[in-house]
């Protein structure tokens, strides 16, 4: 499963993308119109507390709501559900105050303790939500999630419109947990009428609702009229169609049969549509929060030796490899994305040196060289990317069998402790679930994600380092949060210092729109938080 | 008759039993653990454990493969791992359209196949069968997704006569059949021109001949017959094998067939769903052949059913 | 002897033996032949923005998208295929020709047990099986052998099973077994001559099909992998880059149909010189 995919906060995205934004002619919003999305693999379920997938996270966000929201096109927090939200001083309690007149889409108004049926539905061990650790932080969550309560003790409702949050300890993170998809609000009638099959009969408070499912074919999305932000969504219908292959979708959108091509620009196509001057107008591009790198697990030798893995970092020719996919990303050099705060500019990191990089192989005993594997998910282009870093390895002697195989089957190879020695995580790399540094190292490269199905392939595991994270995550205070970001970005140099990775490249995200389609400026179709696009705020030109 | 397939029907259990088995046991040999796809990438090792609890992935094989095997037995498929539906709603809908292609496919399969196939019998060694034979083996040599691709851009894309794609309509039929049809017609016509060369090759052909029956007739009454009988084995191969699914095609055109489904499912490691169609194939298998085997006595009288 | 002289005075057999021979030898003496090594991911075997080179006096069938000289990587790849094609689908063959007579020749329950064994195997996960096998064991073209033998054999055995049946009915054969021959004369001297044809065909369409389902094992992980060349693998990684770039899948397929071919065109001569009723007559 791909997962979210994050992108630059306002501030960077101005920086990066201005002349993408000038030359989008602002129009204005119609209400009426339809549109049509393609994806390529099937929806496996819109419920807010199981989806995880990177298409039915953006449509789940269509029909339901939840507490926070972002604002359209940018990684800003504002208040959704809630009118309002206070934060005590010591970061334990956040308390909520809902809006009136929120209505599920079964008529029924939507009250305090809905928000609180959803929070313990999605830590509830039944509901075998994915997202149940992210509310480890609330009073109460051991005790769900161990099955030995039902009710969350840190959740109260003094009233039908406040919604009171205790945690256990305070957590920087924690406006992102009632932003995201898990602590949507679900209506509890529904999801105990339809029980397992929630998922494909949602009822939520969104601006659209599920009109139609014919499965494995399409999803139609109607419009919700009563959706309390008065004016939105603009659109009546999005039509989903699946099981389109993204070549195909291409040529249907050029040729006005479909609006967006959800899956992007095959990698196939992307040179042929990039320089056509006739879809310039339609490409949208913008840096994700995504890191493509090469793990190397520190329990297989000889990746014990730092010297080693300094070595590989320096050996790889980065800029040849993102000539290969035709610059669709720019060269990384930390394990960080660049829109991610945290992320050091002025980072030099380990520069491209075949000969230094001999010359550490040297030192560590290994100038002859020795031979491992390079574990790779099989689509294309990754396999193509294995090769040319395997071809910059043999360059300083390491002769790194490919081992191109099945996403699923190169996730369990990381998981095991002495798995997989190499893995380019290029297709299956982690993509941060919000805009925060630390969900950048928590499950990859800390000691709690070094376990045995775990995503720390490198098995890197630095107490030292966990102890600053954790510091760093307690630091609350908003007006603190700078200093905050400058000591993520410490660790993460230190990160490097050990270099149990080899960060290669940045992919950049690049959306493809019909020309009756609109936002109100090219910000919606590269929203940081919606992928591939906010259906929301979209609208269509023609409109009637 | 009756006997003989009701005993065929038997037999037909049988393989499904067979091949439950086998792919149950497969499936539990892969290292990749379903329970941690389950239970999201941040789960705890805890709760990836009460998942593979709750999902009865911790008990022994042979118990696993009891459960589902009863559960089987009162017509539960089982619920997707991923997808937390019912597998019979997620499989189910797509038999009309994966059948829809299979008829198609081996329509155009018959209808390219048998035709060259006799004509480059009939015209043997002349050029024209050399250049039918030479096609053959261009067609067969070519990947089915290049194949469907093809044919999408001339016939829907560039001349526009079908649409991009899509379905519902009969018109949605014609081009994803036709590449099936294109891929599978060189097997059809090589067997069809190996066998029309076997039967001209026969003594009551040319005693027929001598009689001074019209060439039509004796290609109605006697070749095409005889020849028939590899080709029918083959339809009956076909079936089992259209009914896997086609994902390549599927994918060109938005086929909603069955095998995008089960593609996803093996990538995805969601059991309940390859189970699932894995029974579906290995139906579809025996009652291919069975039906290959009721009619072949029809075509050749000499055949008795034992 | 006879054959070979027959099969000399066959322009079209000639041809396709020339064009078999031509591969074989480019398979073993590839080193010497490839003006370029297969792996080497040239610094001038890009554009600017890192497209693959057209065919050119330079790289005559041009380069892929990483670079490598197709022409060399072609030559190379000819050993997997040829494994592949010939040894891989002949043993599919000859199983699936064994059990397909022996089944259509004994009848019985031993017969039907046959061919429900063949159902079996034709409903067979043969893709989650090479995945399991990808898993477990290094990846090498000898797993791939071993698949498409334990799965090939299927179509073939179906066939044969059904023309013997309709063979061993007729008049002669239960003539003979009325006079009590022996099976074997019966077998050797009525049945397997009339089969040859079928085998012929099966096994000379099977190597295209077999060398395009290596590239689809080796793509799961079983065969082989990057950066060894294979012809069907080729077409696999670019055949959705043929709009751009045609010559990275024309050449590999060109290269697969002509190896069939040749051998359909020497297996159809054969047949032909074999054919008693043509025997004297041609």
């Amino acid at each position: 499963m791909k997962r979210l995919m994050m992108s630059v906060s306002l501030a960077a995205m101005l920086a990066v993308g201005i002349a993408a934004f000038q030359t989008a002619k602002a129009d204005e919003p119609k209400q009426g119109g339809e549109m049509t999305v393609t994806f390529h693999d099937d929806i496996p379920t819109l419920d807010p507390a199981i989806g995880y997938d990177w298409k039915n996270w953006s449509m789940i966000k269509s029909l339901f709501d939840g507490l926070l929201d972002y604002k359209p096109g940018t990684t800003e927090i504002v208040p959704d559900l809630a009118e309002s939200y206070t934060i005590s001083p010591d970061g334990i309690t956040y308390t909520f105050k809902l809006r009136h007149g929120v209505k599920f889409q079964n008529g029924r108004e939507l009250k305090a303790a809905d928000i609180k049926y959803s929070i313990e539905r999605a830590v509830n061990p039944k509901t075998q939500s994915p997202g149940a650790s992210y509310f480890g932080s609330i009073k109460g969550y051991d005790d769900v999630a161990g099955g030995k309560a039902t009710e969350l003790s840190g959740i109260t409702t003094p009233d039908d419109y406040t919604v009171v949050v205790q945690l256990s300890h305070p957590d920087a993170t924690m406006l992102h947990v009632f932003a995201i998809n898990f602590a949507y609000a679900v209506p509890k009638e529904e999801v105990e009428k339809y029980g397992a099959d929630f998922g494909h009969h949602p009822v939520g408070t969104g601006a659209f609702k599920l009109a139609e499912w014919t499965s494995g074919q399409k999803i139609v999305f109607a419009r919700n009229k009563d959706y309390y932000h008065a004016g939105l969504p603009y659109l009546d219908k999005i039509t989903f169609e699946l099981g389109q292959d993204p070549v195909v979708a291409l040529t249907r959108m050029q040729k006005g049969e479909i609006d967006i091509p959800g899956d992007g620009i095959p990698p196939a196509k992307f040179v042929e549509v990039t320089h056509d001057a006739s879809l310039k107008d339609l490409i949208i591009s913008a840096d994700q929060l995504q890191t493509g790198y090469v793990t190397m697990n520190v329990n297989i030798k000889p990746f014990d030796n730092v010297l080693v893995r300094q070595a590989v970092n320096m050996a790889i020719n980065k800029a040849r490899i993102v000539k290969l996919i035709n610059g669709r990303a720019t060269v990384a050099n930390q394990p960080l994305p660049p829109a991610m705060p945290g992320y050091e500019k002025d980072y030099q990191g380990y520069k491209y040196d075949v000969a230094k990089a001999k010359e550490l192989m040297k030192q560590a005993g290994l100038a002859d060289g020795f031979e491992t594997d390079l574990y790779v998910m099989n689509t294309d282009p990754q396999p193509k990317i294995a090769q040319a870093i395997q071809a910059d390895l043999k360059a300083i002697g390491i002769k790194a069998n490919i081992k191109s195989l099945d996403q699923s089957l190169v996730i369990a190879a990381g998981g095991k402790k002495d798995g997989a020695p190499m893995i380019w995580s290029g297709g299956m790399a982690w993509i941060a679930d919000f805009p925060d540094a630390s969900n950048f190292y928590t499950a990859i490269l800390g000691c709690g994600g070094a376990v045995d199905g775990g995503w720390n392939w490198a098995w890197y595991c630095n107490k030292a380092l966990d102890d600053r994270a954790d510091k760093a995550n307690a630091i609350t205070d908003p007006a603190k949060q700078a200093e905050r970001n400058a000591e993520w970005g410490k660790i993460f140099e230190d990160v490097m210092k050990d270099a149990p990775w080899a960060p290669i490249f940045n992919e950049k995200a690049y959306v493809i729109h019909s020309k009756r389609i609109a936002g109100k400026d090219n910000s919606v179709f590269i929203d940081p938080i919606h992928i591939p696009v906010n259906y929301d705020v979209l609208f269509a030109k023609d409109a009637q | 008759m009756p006997a003989y397939i009701l005993r065929r029907l038997i037999q037909a259990l049988l393989i499904l039993l067979g091949v439950s088995i086998i792919t149950f046991a497969l499936l539990y040999l892969l290292p990749a653990d379903p329970a941690r796809q389950v239970a999201g990438r941040t789960a705890s090792v805890e709760q990836v454990q009460r998942v593979r609890e709750q999902l009865g992935l911790n008990l022994p094989i042979w118990q696993q493969y009891g459960r589902y095997l009863w559960h089987l037995l009162q017509g539960d498929l089982g619920r997707s791992y991923l997808q937390r539906s019912q597998v019979v709603d997620l499989v189910f809908p797509r038999l009309p359209a994966t059948a829809l292609l299979m008829v198609g496919s081996i329509f155009f399969e018959l209808i390219l196949g048998l035709t060259f196939g006799l004509i480059a019998a009939l015209r043997r060694n002349s050029t024209l069968d050399q250049a039918i034979m030479a096609m053959t083996f261009v067609f067969v040599s070519m990947p089915a997704f290049l194949l469907g691709l093809l044919l999408l851009y001339f016939f829907a894309v560039y001349l526009g006569w079908f649409p991009i794609g899509g379905y519902g309509e009969f018109k949605h039929l014609i081009l994803p059949s036709l590449s099936l049809g294109l891929l599978g017609a060189g097997w059809y016509a090589q067997q069809m021109r190996s066998s029309v060369i076997e039967v001209l090759r026969q003594d009551y052909v040319r005693t027929a001949r001598a009689k001074g029956l019209s060439r039509a007739r004796i290609l109605v009454l006697h070749i095409v017959p005889n020849a028939l009988l590899p080709i029918i084995a083959m339809i009956g191969l076909d079936i089992g094998y259209f009914m896997g699914g086609a994902v390549l095609v599927e994918a060109v055109y938005g086929w909603p067939g069955i095998g995008q489904l089960t593609w996803q499912a093996i990538q995805q490691l969601d059991i309940p769903i390859i189970m699932g169609v894995m029974l579906v194939v290995a139906f579809a298998v025996a009652m291919g052949s069975l039906l290959a085997d009721l009619i072949a006595p029809f075509v050749d009288p000499r055949i008795k059913l034992r | 002897m006879y054959i070979i002289k027959e099969l000399l005075k066959r322009k079209l057999a000639l041809l396709g033996l020339l064009l078999i021979a031509v591969i074989v030898l480019a398979a073993i003496f590839a080193p010497w032949l490839a003006p370029y090594s297969p792996e080497d991911q040239l610094a001038d075997g890009l554009t600017d923005i890192g497209e693959p080179l057209a065919p050119s006096s330079h790289f005559w069938l041009g380069t892929d998208l990483l670079g490598r000289d197709l022409l060399s990587r072609l030559i190379y790849g000819a050993r997997a295929s040829l494994i592949i094609g010939l040894l891989a689908n002949g043993i599919a063959v000859a199983i699936g020709a064994l059990i397909g007579v022996t089944a259509g020749f004994m009848r019985g329950w031993f017969g039907a047990a046959l061919m429900r064994f063949t159902d079996l195997m034709m409903a067979f996960p043969s893709l989650l099986l090479a995945i399991v096998l990808a898993a477990i064991f290094r990846p090498s073209l000898w797993i791939v052998v071993i698949v498409i033998s334990m799965v090939n054999w299927v179509q073939i055995a179906r066939v044969l099973y059904t023309e013997t049946t309709s063979l061993s009915e007729r008049e002669y054969v239960t003539a003979e077994r009325s006079i009590g021959a022996s099976t074997f004369r019966i077998l050797f001297r009525h049945i397997l001559p009339h089969l040859i044809p079928t085998i012929t065909c099966w096994a000379t369409l099977g190597i295209a099909t077999t060398v395009l389902l290596e590239a689809a094992l080796s793509y799961l992980g079983v065969g082989v992998q990057p950066p060894t060349p294979s012809w069907g693998g080729m077409i696999n990684e670019n055949q959705s880059y043929f709009q751009s770039f045609p010559w990275l899948v024309f050449y590999p397929g060109i290269v697969i149909a002509v190896l069939a071919l040749s051998f359909n065109l020497l297996g159809n001569a054969l047949r032909d010189i074999l054919d008693p009723t043509l025997r004297g007559r041609h």
